[in-house]
């Protein structure tokens, strides 16, 4: 799916980084209850065609980085009775975080 | 604008969930297979992507949503594709149902 130039790479493994909060319509690869929630880049996955593009039936270019973000579980999830240290990873493009 | 749409339910409450395996029946390999097709893991004739698959099962209603199963979302989905595609129109696939329809009419009483 890697095409075109290489994109602009804004996040590197430890940046902190926040989910964007949006609601737009179609399709969304960034589950609601991710959205708004802090977390850690634990890896640069590399740079795909933009599935939300896609979706619409155009090609998605330029390529959106894609990162897996680390989030504490119970930063997620309210009243979450879990260990502490349990973690949850999503693989997020770039163009749904923020510093 | 919709906040969170009803396929979204990472996170909802929801019933036990089911971990056994089951039989797929042949009408829903035929539907994978179909999907493999379409959008060219095989036969090399790419007709969509796999996120317009994911985009018209998640523009389904939520009462349909609900009630249908993981085959039956894919089969409504990929033909909505290839109607917004153009690969097949509206009309055509009306009437080629109610030809399959009959067909299946005859087959369980085959003597009027």
């Amino acid at each position: 799916m890697k095409s075109g130039p290489d994109p602009d790479f804004l996040f590197s493994p430890g940046d902190r980084v926040r989910v964007r909060r949006a609601a737009p319509l179609g399709h969304i690869r960034t589950p609601f209850y991710i959205r708004g929630h802090a977390g850690v880049v634990e890896r640069v996955c590399g740079a795909f065609a933009n599935p939300e593009e896609l979706a619409q039936q155009r090609d998605g270019l330029p390529a959106q980085p894609l990162y897996r973000v680390r989030f504490r579980q119970k930063d997620v999830w309210p009243g979450y009775r879990g260990s502490a240290a349990d973690v949850i990873e999503l693989e997020i493009f770039q163009h749904w975080i923020e510093p | 604008m919709i906040e969170r749409s009803h396929h979204d339910m990472g996170g909802q409450p929801a019933g036990k969930v089911r971990r056994t395996e089951h039989a797929y029946d042949d009408w829903e390999l035929r539907v994978d297979a179909m999907m493999m097709l379409l959008i060219g893991v095989v036969g090399g004739g790419k007709r969509m992507t796999v996120d317009e698959l994911r985009k018209n099962i998640e523009a389904l209603p939520p009462a349909d949503y609900d009630k249908m199963g993981y085959y039956d979302r894919w089969v409504i989905s990929l033909t909505q594709t290839m109607i917004q595609r153009g690969v097949i129109t509206t009309d055509e696939l009306a009437r080629k149902l109610a030809e399959v329809e009959n067909r299946g009419q005859g087959r369980i009483s085959p003597k009027k």
